[in-house]
């Protein structure tokens, strides 16, 4: 059984977003790193990108398969994790304490667009 | 039935059958008709083996061959031991197709890894890939990676880079929606003060080439500063590995992309092809770049083995987000060039460069002290290349040169009508002071 954290909102995607303040923090999934299995790769995007709900801003590699990471929130890229681009397997080891990207929010009410963990749950078993 | 195409008509009739086609040209329906050819090919009747070995050896006689070159201009005439011919001819390496499935051709993938390996200690990158077709295509595909990875539509070349290049540059990239600007010359080399002025935060980077086409080794450290003043903005270095003998490797000045032509690394000059293109970059891009990479692993017993790697974005899940769809490379004249690399060795590759460069400094210095060529770039450094402007006109000396059994130098004023009378010399490591008195005498006389 995957780990779900409660209090984090969740994509369809397997993306996890934690709020702080204005600030979005996203990362994938216990569930999504599962189904990937190891992986080799993080390709990030660039500090001050703006992204829309949805756009594509970096690819997740595993030795399985290459899929693009879509932003679950719009705004603008406020941090990458760089240390992923050397240790991509972290988010393997743990997926919720390595990040991918920060973004800050543009538009709050998106989030009303993503699931609570008890819905991700549910959307998950399906 | 025709010798070489091994069915009857009764066949054809049987295989049409079978399929529910009532003739061959059934089979082309889904072309529309205006699109099609029609009428005879103008390729005359079929011969036999005797007349065609006589034809084919009648249009050969009409090449001029065996003479002495002093033409480069993108093509040289270097030394190619005739070891490579005996190596690279083995039916293993000679008629495979696509021999890249590591399990049945580690010959051919162990070959790519040397390769990779040598080109990237000789051009001071980390990463090589399996080879390109040519220095302009690898050149292109450097232009596009530039552009994918800063997510910029504008690139900055340079003129030293020649026509041609630029030419196919413009070929390949502007489809892609990418604006090329060519940055000018100034005394044969870049401009560095108007190409500084070229580059901007929307560029995504400068291409040079050194030395570049007039034989000039460029100031890489002074371009390698314009190309990084914006810090997204890449520097791309087109050089010919041969040079890199003696001058300093391109990754040292803190180039980004390295590429270029290596004909010059043993591969005859074969009248214009095939030849091989090289791309060479630091790890950080290594997902990025076009083509194919091996890489080292062990097989299931543990023993030392070679794969393809790295190959994911381009060929296969996710071929549509791939910069380049380029899947195949120049395995053969790839082979030729690293067993060049393997016997030369660091020592014999650092003594072609300077006697290639030795010998045209000679040259250099003869023809301008006859009084009647003028340096057309004086005081520039060049490595085995190098301009002059002539009293007579360049295309009688060269008529002239011919009758000598002498390739001439190349005719800038072809190309290039602000060079009006210039010829374009270069001088590899197999010319002879003997040959090169004899071009200044000739020359001279003229």
């Amino acid at each position: 059984m995957s780990k779900i954290v409660e209090g984090l909102f969740y994509s369809e995607d397997h993306d996890w977003v934690k709020v702080e303040g204005d600030v979005a923090i996203v990362g994938i999934s216990d569930h999504a790193q599962h189904q990937l299995g190891e992986i080799v790769y993080v390709e990030l995007p660039e500090v001050d990108d703006e992204l829309s709900a949805g756009d594509t801003y970096g690819v997740i590699e595993s030795v399985k398969a290459a899929s693009d990471s879509h932003s679950p929130v719009s705004g603008k890229v406020v941090a990458i994790n760089e240390e992923l681009e050397d240790n991509p397997g972290a988010i393997n080891e743990d997926p919720y304490a390595n990040w991918v990207i920060k973004v800050e929010l543009s538009d709050k009410a998106e989030l009303d667009n993503l699931m609570d963990s008890k819905q991700y749950e549910g959307f998950c078993a399906e | 039935m025709h010798r070489y195409i091994p069915s009857t008509s009764a066949e054809q009739q049987e295989l049409l059958k079978s399929i529910g086609a009532n003739s061959i040209e059934d089979l082309f329906v889904d072309i529309p008709s205006n699109l099609r050819f029609k009428g005879d090919l103008n390729i005359g009747e079929g011969l036999s083996e005797l007349e065609l070995t006589k034809h084919i050896q009648e249009l050969a006689n009409k090449n001029e061959s065996g003479l002495t070159c002093f033409m480069g201009a993108g093509a040289y005439d270097h030394f190619s031991p005739s070891v490579i011919n005996h190596i690279a001819l083995r039916q293993e390496f000679f008629t495979a197709y696509t021999p890249y499935q590591p399990e049945i051709s580690q010959g051919t993938v162990t070959a790519i890894f040397e390769f990779q390996t040598m080109m990237s200690r000789l051009t001071g990158m980390e990463v090589t890939n399996a080879s390109m077709y040519d220095g302009q295509t690898a050149t292109a595909e450097a232009v596009a990676l530039a552009c994918e990875n800063t997510k910029r539509s504008k690139i900055v070349v340079s003129a030293g880079l020649g026509k041609d290049t630029i030419e196919v540059i413009k070929t390949a990239d502007e489809t892609k929606g990418i604006e090329i600007i060519v940055a000018p010359l100034k005394d044969g080399a870049t401009d560095i003060e108007a190409t500084k002025a070229l580059m901007g935060d929307d560029v995504a980077g400068l291409v040079v080439k050194s030395p570049n086409f007039f034989g000039i080794v460029e100031d890489l450290g002074a371009l390698e500063a314009v190309a990084h003043s914006d810090k997204k903005s890449m520097f791309i270095v087109n050089t010919d590995p041969s040079s890199l003998g003696i001058l300093k490797a391109p990754g040292e000045f803190g180039a980004d992309v390295v590429v270029g032509e290596a004909q010059t690394l043993g591969i005859p000059m074969s009248f214009g092809g095939p030849y091989l293109g090289f791309l060479s970059v630091n790890k950080k891009l290594v997902r990025k770049i076009p083509g194919r990479v091996v890489g080292q692993s062990t097989d299931a017993e543990g023993n030392r083995a070679f794969v393809l790697t790295l190959q994911a974005r381009e060929q296969h899940i996710r071929r549509y987000k791939a910069t380049s769809n380029i899947c195949s490379n120049q395995g053969l004249i790839m082979l030729m060039a690293t067993i060049y690399m393997s016997l030369m060795g660091e020592q014999g590759l650092k003594e072609v460069a300077t006697q290639s460069m030795q010998k045209a400094h000679y040259a250099y210095e003869k023809l301008v002290a006859t009084g009647k060529f003028k340096p057309m770039f004086p005081g520039k450094p060049f490595f085995k290349e190098f301009a002059l402007v002539a009293d007579a006109d360049v295309k009688k000396i060269n008529e002239e040169l011919l009758k000598s059994g002498i390739l001439g130098g190349y005719e800038l004023g072809k190309d290039y009508a602000e060079y009006g009378n210039g010829v374009l010399i270069a001088v590899t490591e197999k010319r002879t002071k003997e040959e090169i008195d004899e071009l200044v005498r000739i020359m001279e006389a003229i």
